[in-house]
């Protein structure tokens, strides 16, 4: 269940999508490396992220650097990525808040505050967030859905899947443009600014399905004219150069080191001499 | 319900991966020997159609809000449940991807709770039962519905199940059960709504694509799918029961049978139980909630309070710490950043 203007929302949801592809198609250092490479290095920093104990918040600090590099070397706006965050966040917040509440148990103080073990797994939750989301976000931003794609195949995902993602997202705009157009002509012949009706709902929905399917049957014959038999030829970009090896090390030595010692308490030791 | 990376540890996150990618393999073998290549433009035009159906909502009479189709169940009854999970896992993963909804290594328990459980669980055991072979009628309505509630019902319970074991959150086990399977209650009865008024739409314009949905009430194979509920359901209660309340569990059992060898039994089950999971976990001491760990003997606890808690002579170091690396790594991201007007 979404709110009343919970359309509105999914409408700027759908005009997103087309920037994230834009930005998988930029060109810059980190768009040119290998999928796997991008792929594999995300994968490792999520697991470190969420292997830290839960009142861990100044040891998850300097992680934030992987996300960082890539958002700047690749050019993606920190702004926008930043919103999307903000928006997937309720869930993480509304299991987190109650922790502050649950747990009392003070487990440090700085300068005279001590501060519960609640606050400090709270915090930790919503870091541990934003680092994750933040990652995965630029893994798409600067690879996209096509290039990340066929690099998954070659690690092993199975085709169908491969397959059934490029063409999913190969239609989402158009099937999307055709349910945005539906609703559109619903809004202008009703009077109020509420959703319809379950009974109009149905038939709403029941058409788009309809259309949808009408256009898989139009796109099948398209597809039997070009020659299609049965197997979907994946273009398989990229190769495993010396960038790739570098990238992929470097990042997760910094993560095995990171993981191993406390690098902010370490610098913060030797500027406060403690 | 989408379950967060945030709440996730990743022992858990893990094991729900490796569980959807086991039901995967057997999902792309499954579609792959039933080939019919008209549906490989389908199932991806399918996946399309349940995102653009979930940007359309209707309004619930009497209540401020609204609701929308939940898509597992409707592709189960379209395309069958091997493709409806395939369809269903390529959703979760661009609106993972793309959407931030969700996480990447929650992925695994998102294609379990929203592919798994509809296309496996609530499809075959509760909506094909129900519908029978007959046309469309006010039974395959109520099949639809209560498949979609029972769908929305195990998925909560999952996530429930995946955020105590995960032990990230301080939410206690029932109280978070209680919300969320009230809450998914009424989400579960607007889905089901929505799905049999759809179908009931599909059915008097274009009856023949349920066609199949009927073919399989012969086929369906009740009694293998049950098994496996019962199975995953009960393994993971019990896993629970075992690991955040032994010492109730034990002194129950030694309460209503009397015995103390029973009990004694139990203890090295327990034993075992506490060594698997030491073993299992990426990182001891990381886990369970000290509450419900309380259950756990002392010098247990006296251990995990030093692996767990924050050394109290370190955090204004930590939090200094914290800060220069922040303000550090800005300053390299700063000096990272293309200089457009330079090139």
């Amino acid at each position: 269940m979404t709110p009343p203007g919970g359309t509105r929302m999914a409408l700027g949801d759908y005009v997103e999508i087309g920037r994230m592809d834009e930005l998988g198609r930029l060109d810059t250092p980190v768009h040119r490396l290998d999928a796997r490479s991008k792929a594999i290095a995300t994968v490792a920093f999520i697991v470190v992220v969420m292997s830290y104990h839960r009142y861990e918040i100044s040891a998850l600090l300097p992680l934030s650097l992987y996300p960082l590099v890539l958002i700047t070397i690749g050019g993606l706006p920190p702004g926008y990525l930043f919103k999307k965050v903000i928006i997937a966040a309720p869930f993480a917040l509304l299991v987190g808040v109650f922790n502050p509440l649950l747990d009392r148990q003070t487990q440090a103080s700085i300068w005279g505050y001590s501060i519960s073990g609640g606050w400090l797994s709270f915090g930790s939750i919503m870091i541990r967030f934003v680092l994750t989301v933040t990652a995965a976000l630029a893994l798409v931003g600067c690879t996209g859905i096509h290039r990340l794609c066929a690099g998954l195949e070659r690690l092993g995902l199975p085709r169908v899947l491969a397959v059934q993602l490029l063409l999913l997202y190969r239609y989402i705009f158009v099937i999307a443009e055709d349910g945005l157009r539906m609703l559109r002509s619903v809004h202008m012949r009703s009077t109020g600014t509420r959703s319809p009706g379950l009974r109009t709902y149905a038939s709403l929905i029941g058409h788009l399905l309809l259309r949808s399917l009408g256009r898989a049957h139009r796109i099948y014959q398209a597809m039997i004219a070009r020659g299609f038999d049965g197997e979907i030829r994946v273009l398989r970009p990229g190769r495993w150069g010396w960038s790739e090896v570098v990238f992929t090390t470097g990042w997760l030595a910094f993560f095995a080191v990171a993981r191993a010692w406390n690098l902010a308490e370490a610098l913060g030791r030797l500027l406060t001499r403690t | 319900m989408h379950m967060a990376d945030a709440l996730l540890s990743p022992a858990v996150g893990g094991a729900m991966w490796a569980a959807a990618a086991g039901v995967m393999a057997y999902s792309a073998r499954k579609v792959k020997r039933t080939f019919d290549d008209r549906r490989v433009p389908l199932m991806g035009v399918l996946g399309a159609f349940v995102f653009s159906a979930q940007m359309i909502n209707f309004s619930i009479p009497g209540t401020g809000s609204s609701g929308h189709l939940g898509g597992g169940m409707i592709l189960s009854i379209l395309l069958g449940p091997s493709a409806a999970f395939v369809v269903m896992a390529s959703v979760l993963a661009v609106q993972a991807l793309l959407f931030a909804d969700g996480g990447l290594l929650a992925l695994g328990c998102n294609i379990f709770n929203l592919g798994f459980i509809p296309a496996f669980v609530a499809y075959p055991l509760v909506y094909r039962p129900l519908a029978g072979s007959a046309g469309y009628g006010t039974r395959r309505a109520i099949a639809a519905v209560l498949a979609s509630v029972v769908a929305l019902q195990l998925g909560a319970f999952c996530v429930v199940l995946e955020t105590t074991l995960s032990g990230v959150s301080e939410i206690p086990f029932v109280a978070f059960l209680l919300l969320m399977q009230s809450i998914h209650l009424a989400i579960g009865l607007v889905e089901g709504v929505a799905t049999a008024g759809v179908i009931g739409f599909i059915a008097r314009a274009r009856p023949e694509l349920l066609s199949q949905d009927r073919a399989r009430a012969a086929a369906s194979r009740p009694i293998l799918a049950t098994l496996v509920v019962i199975a995953i359901v009960s393994g993971g209660a019990l896993c629970w029961l075992a690991s955040s309340r032994p010492d109730g569990l034990e002194w129950s059992i030694a309460r209503a049978t009397g015995k103390e060898e029973i009990a004694g039994a139990r203890g090295s089950v327990h034993r075992w139980i506490e060594w698997a999971q030491k073993k299992v976990a990426l990182l001891p001491g990381y886990g369970f909630r000290p509450e419900a760990g309380a259950a756990q003997s002392q010098d247990d606890d006296a251990a995990r309070g030093g692996a767990v808690g924050v050394d109290p002579g370190t955090p204004v170091s930590g939090l200094v710490g914290g800060l220069v690396v922040l303000a550090l790594a800005a300053l390299i991201g700063w000096l990272l950043k293309p200089r457009r007007t330079a090139a």
